[in-house]
């Protein structure tokens, strides 16, 4: 996977990670024309298009947009399923997950893809073994009070 | 100082931004708090102040005073700064700025660390965004890890390698030793991810590639068990244990018995086993069928497996999830070369794609379309493309056109079905057609002799429907222009021939000329075909006065052709019916034009007409005259010909084609010239009434010996140019009666300067011994003086493996060839 962008039906950017080196002038031209591309899509259009040298994978699930670019040897079908377990795991470490959760807690979104994939593979098969991982390393950030001059964990951020 | 406002409060704010304005200012506000923030150096709010950053980044706001804040996170010791410092460094930093190399240090020593959870930081940010200067330094770190018991780590470190391997390929040998048993964890992130390494390590070299192809029963194995074990709730999506897995191990498997026998052999069998068991109902399974098949078709599998693997995807085509059929059809594309017949099998499924509404799938099918067309479903197909071109986005019709040229001319099944197909083409699709269709179909269309009268005429017909589209008027003008006597004169066998008169031809013509519509191009176009008609129509007058009219064009090479074809018309008309015959049958090829030859005229003065070629039509080459060099004198005129033989059909051949156009169709003879003087051999206007084939004209002037040395003689026998009696033409045999051939055997010829001399294609290059045959090839005089015919000849030929030239003067011409 070279990189997946989640954005609304608004066009509004709620996550980006990137696989490959591009400056930002790139990453901002590409997720325009990309956002652009995708609203276009019709409803009953498939979930895949050409687009430049690569494969576009994107999936609706409610009001956000999922969207990966893979390669020409990549599966496709596969790729959708690698969307359907991202979300499977946001939907359980936030309960029901919406957009909402995902803009204010977008820190939380990347921390729990970052244990799902590296460097654009997936690292972990098991839904398990991920929201475990997540749970753990939430832990530690549990730390004390006087540490963080007086503030407890959540009121770290 | 009071605390630095919360994330959340931040992002809750900025929400409540009405306008773009509103929201820069909050934002600017914020940035100004953060960097005073920053410069207080103060450690306990710092990673809340870069949080808020990265979000205002997301939003498009730049973030780059925040990038060492990033570095300062990660070298803290606390969990909750590293965890934003390094997401962070992805963000914010890549391998363009400097920056990202202070990072290296850090990187290292969490590497290190005493916290797996610390470590999997640095081997995720490494792993995503690590330049090939922090891989070089910190590989070694990487295969420790890969090494490692600790499961969680060792796949995070496997994933981490690809990533080092990719920036710096060099370094994959280091990982070999590690590598070793891999694939013997029971852990599925482990295997999932070593599977991915290994992948890597193949694609890119082949001997790892060797290396590792011994690895294959152990993935079969690793296969069989995900699918023969039990209900696994840890790994399992839909009633199939980890799909993620299974796909990754079957592309392993395509790479590793791609043209290797005893590797594909030993998969045979579990490649059946997937392919025959796997749940179809659900998406997940049919990804796992799709990288089954896809791998079935690069090994080298028994026909069996094949036949399965395109029934397979027969089956995807026919079901409803429209991303099953895109696969599908692109999977089929791949295969269509190798199993065409097994593809075949699902045409009418695949040409019914072309009605779906996806435009992927419209395209994938129309490839597809393409690629199956053969002799036996030609008509059928293309009736179907044809709907499809007519119905189809803009964006799919200039690839559709030039397929469907492709096809016919591959597959026609005769030759007006061909130029039916054409016409339906150009008046379906004509503005989407190429620019090179155009030539290309000039000269399909000259081609087909015997199509003439009838391609006219349709052509015709379309341009009195509609003249917008830019690609058939400029094929239909050309037509028009080259065989307006056959449109004017009812000929057409194939359908009720229509009654139209020269005038309103020229009508539509110089309507051409005259509309909004019509492109540059095509006005140069219809005001050639409304001079070629000057030698087949009688309204000459109104042909020069329109010809006239454009000499003082505001375009100019408008303006250029008016101006020459004027000229045609008042110095030159002698050379006019020459000019604008009909084209011969042009030779298919990229690079030659039509194997026609231009001559030039020793005085300079007089403009070249190049113009009466269509535009696209490269000119033929002109030759250096080496035989004005040798023989000097300023009474010699230059001559250019080609090298390249023709077929040995008939060097006269050509000749004949035009005079039997001319002839043959009983239209109206072309005008001749009016300065042709009225004076004439008797016998010469016998042979042109009543016999249309020139022999029977040349039968009068008998023929005559040029040359006769070393066993070369060149005979010379003529035949009188009808219309023109000033042209003689000559065909020269040459015969060899050596017992050797003559090879590279090339005849010149000069004439002195108040005639002109053209040179066709000889036949053939070598002389045969043994009278066994002739080199033939045809010269045209053209002697409007009717001055004694002189010539000079040069003869060059290899023979006994030494080259020959010689020199020689023809003076014995008859009387009866030049006057």
């Amino acid at each position: 996977m070279q990189f997946m962008l989640l954005f609304s039906r608004q066009g509004k950017l709620r996550l980006q990670k990137w696989y490959v080196p591009l400056c930002d002038k790139e990453k901002k031209k590409i997720t325009r024309e990309l956002v652009q591309t995708v609203l276009a899509r019709k409803p009953k259009m498939c979930s895949f298009l050409e687009w430049r040298d690569l494969k576009i994978v994107y999936k609706r699930y409610a009001s956000l947009y999922f969207c990966c670019a893979i390669e020409d040897q990549d599966n496709e079908l596969i790729t959708l399923e690698i969307i359907h377990r991202y979300v499977e795991l946001l939907d359980k470490y936030f309960g029901s997950v919406c957009e909402l959760d995902i803009i204010f807690n977008f820190e939380k979104a990347y921390f729990i893809l970052d244990e799902f994939l590296l460097g654009g593979e997936a690292q972990e098969t098991s839904k398990k073994n991920v929201l475990k991982a997540i749970e753990q390393a939430d832990l530690l950030q549990e730390s004390q009070p006087e540490d963080w001059g007086g503030l407890a964990n959540d009121e770290i951020l | 100082m009071p605390a630095p406002i919360r994330l959340r409060e931040l992002i809750r704010t900025i929400r409540t931004a009405r306008t773009q304005a509103e929201e820069r200012e909050m934002i600017q506000k914020e940035c100004a708090a953060i960097r005073s923030s920053f410069g207080e150096e103060d450690n306990t709010y710092r990673c809340r102040n870069v949080a808020k950053l990265l979000y205002m980044h997301m939003l498009g706001y730049p973030a780059h005073f925040g990038q060492l804040e990033c570095l300062k996170l990660i070298a803290s010791q606390k969990f909750t700064d590293k965890r934003i410092g390094y997401l962070g460094a992805m963000l914010l930093l890549d391998e363009r700025q400097d920056v990202h190399l202070l990072m290296t240090n850090c990187i290292k020593n969490d590497l290190n660390h005493s916290t797996q959870y610390v470590q999997g930081l640095a081997l995720c940010t490494l792993g995503c965004m690590g330049s090939s200067e922090m891989c070089r330094d910190l590989a070694g770190e990487v295969e420790k890890l890969l090494k490692t018991s600790n499961s969680y780590l060792r796949k995070k470190a496997a994933l981490c390698a690809v990533h080092v391997i990719r920036k710096v390929p060099e370094l994959m040998e280091m990982f070999l030793p590690a590598t070793k048993n891999l694939l013997s964890e029971k852990n599925h992130g482990v295997l999932h991810t070593s599977v991915v390494l290994l992948t890597e390590m193949c694609e890119r070299s082949p001997d790892m590639l060797s290396h590792f192809r011994k690895l294959v029963p152990q993935l079969v194995r690793i296969l069989k068990n995900l699918i023969m074990s039990g209900y696994s709730p840890e790994h399992d999506v839909s009633g199939i244990s980890d799909p993620f897995l299974q796909v990754r191990i079957l592309r392993l498997l395509r790479i590793l018995g791609k043209g290797d026998d005893d590797s594909s052999e030993a998969m045979n069998d579990i490649l059946a086993q997937v392919a025959t068991n796997t749940e179809t109902s659900k998406n997940v399974g049919n990804a796992i069928l799709y990288e089954t098949v896809l791998t079935i078709m690069d090994i080298k599998s028994e026909s069996g497996l094949r036949v399965l693997a395109v029934n397979i995807l027969g089956r995807f085509l026919l079901n409803n999830d429209k991303n099953i059929r895109y696969v599908a059809l692109t999977s089929l594309l791949k295969t269509v070369q190798a199993d065409h017949n097994a593809v075949q099998r699902h045409r009418s499924t695949i040409v019914d794609c072309l009605k779906d509404l996806d435009v992927s799938i419209k395209r994938r099918a129309m490839e597809l379309s393409f690629a199956l067309v053969n002799g036996n479903n030609i008509r059928g197909m293309m009736k179907e493309l044809l709907y499809f071109l007519d119905s189809c986005d803009p964006e799919f019709k200039a690839d559709c056109a030039s397929g469907i040229f492709l096809a016919a001319e591959k597959y026609a099944p005769s030759k007006r079905w061909h130029i039916d197909t054409i016409m339906r083409v150009l008046t379906t699709a004509g503005s989407y057609v190429r620019d090179d269709s155009v030539p290309n179909l000039i000269q399909l269309i000259t081609n087909s002799v015997e199509m003439h009268a009838y391609t006219v005429q349709r052509l015709y017909k379309a341009l009195l429907d509609d003249i917008s589209q830019q690609p058939l008027v400029q094929v239909a003008s050309w037509c028009i222009g080259e065989y307006g006597d056959l449109l004017v004169s009812g000929q057409c066998e194939e359908e009720e021939p229509i009654q139209v008169s020269e005038d309103e031809v020229l009508d539509v013509l110089e309507g051409l000329l005259v509309s909004n519509l019509s492109a540059p191009v095509t006005r140069g176009y219809s005001l050639t075909a409304i001079m070629k008609l000057s030698t087949r129509f009688s309204s000459v007058n109104r042909i020069k006065k329109v010809v006239s009219i454009y000499g003082s064009s505001i375009d100019v090479e408008l303006q250029q052709r008016a101006v020459e074809y004027n000229a045609l018309f008042k110095k030159y008309d002698h050379m006019r019916p020459a000019l604008l015959e009909r084209m011969p049958i042009m030779e298919k090829s990229a690079t030659n034009g039509p194997a026609e030859i231009v001559q030039t005229n020793g005085e300079t003065d007089a403009p070249i007409l190049d113009t009466k070629h269509p535009p696209n039509i490269p000119q033929p080459i002109s030759q250096a005259n080496d035989l004005l060099d040798l023989l000097g004198g300023n009474d010699v005129v230059p001559v250019i010909q080609t090298t390249a033989p023709t077929k040995p059909a008939s060097a006269g051949g050509e000749l004949l084609d035009l005079l039997g156009d001319l002839s043959l169709t009983g239209g109206p003879a072309p005008t001749p010239a009016p300065s042709v003087p009225m004076s004439q051999p008797p016998f010469l206007l016998d042979g042109l009434t009543s016999q249309p084939l020139f022999n029977d004209i040349g039968a009068g002037i008998p023929p005559m010996t040029a040359y006769n040395k070393n066993g070369l003689k060149i005979e010379f026998t003529f035949e009188r140019s009808n219309p023109n009696p000033n042209i003689a033409v000559i065909t020269i045999h040459a015969t060899n009666t050596t017992e050797v051939d003559m090879t590279e055997f090339v005849f010149q010829a000069a004439v002195p300067k108040t005639f002109q001399l053209q040179l066709l294609s000889p036949s053939s290059n070598v002389v045969p011994a043994l009278n066994q045959g002739s080199v033939t090839q045809v010269i045209r005089v053209l002697n409007p003086q009717k001055q004694q015919l002189r010539m000079r000849i040069k003869l060059t030929y290899t023979h006994k493996g030494s080259p020959v030239q010689d020199l020689a003067e023809v003076n014995n011409f008859p009387p009866q060839s030049w006057q």
